[in-house]
């Protein structure tokens, strides 16, 4: 798991609204270079990005070749109840990738 | 050219930057359209956090903030951002409500040239917010040829 980056607290206090900050390895070729034999270089990019907390969907985002190399996203969320936190990339060329953090809600 | 006419063409050259649906290049306004359909969006709530001047369009920082209480009743439910000059007008569009408690999010872009980013809130009520900013790039995303 050592390509993926993920910054939110072990634990808050019921009710706080925390910050979730997650950070994938990925090219995000857009489509529109030419590589060094001159041909386009194929599009691959992460197409979507998402988060559940207990399973419930509490945050989705559809991403464009116009976002960075390596995607960076930060979100918010409310701490209602210790459960986990799964995010998930999927994208391009069959792309998956996936990681859980557990937070406890006192 | 007199100083009457000098002070004229100045005012000119001030006052169409402001003007920003007749600056807004075509494609982003068909894909705003696409996302907003007929509603018109009111400018304000939306802030648009994004370096006036930067290096290098391959890795610009973003955030989009919308003032809500994020509520059941009072929520946003999507924010979309665009732009005028990259290969597509997309950037991205996310899904929020209630239960994220702040209208926050952020990441790195690429921009291709100097150009204009909108953003655009969707809130509950079914209404559209949008906020802009003007970014110039020395160093564009995708001109570089992949070594």
């Amino acid at each position: 798991m050592s390509n993926i980056l993920v910054n939110a607290p072990k634990t808050a206090r019921r009710g706080d609204v925390i910050e979730i900050k997650a950070l994938i390895l990925h090219p995000m070729e857009t489509g529109f270079r030419p590589g060094p034999n001159g041909r386009i270089i194929p599009r691959n990019i992460i197409e979507r990005f998402t988060a559940t907390w207990n399973g419930a969907e509490i945050f989705a985002l559809d991403m464009s070749p116009a976002i960075a190399a390596n995607p960076f996203v930060s979100f918010f969320s409310r701490a209602n109840e210790s459960g986990t936190v799964i995010l998930r990339w999927t994208g391009d060329e069959g792309f998956a990738a996936e990681h859980r953090v557990d937070i406890a809600v006192e | 050219m007199d100083r009457r006419h000098f002070l004229a063409g100045t005012a000119a050259v001030v006052v169409l930057p402001l003007a920003p649906a007749a600056a807004t290049p075509d494609a982003m306004a068909e894909a705003i359209r696409k996302v907003i359909g007929m509603a018109t969006p009111i400018e304000g709530r939306v802030k648009l956090d994004v370096p006036p001047l930067v290096e290098n369009g391959s890795t610009v920082p973003l955030t989009v903030s919308v003032e809500s209480p994020m509520t059941a009743d009072d929520h946003v439910k999507a924010i979309h951002v665009f732009n005028e000059k990259n290969p597509q007008p997309n950037v991205f569009s996310a899904r929020l409500g209630p239960q994220n408690g702040r209208a926050v999010i952020g990441t790195r872009i690429k921009l291709g040239d100097s150009q204009r980013i909108i953003a655009i809130a969707e809130t509950s009520d079914g209404k559209f917010w949008s906020a802009g900013a003007d970014v110039i790039v020395t160093l564009a995303a995708c001109l570089e040829e992949a070594t």
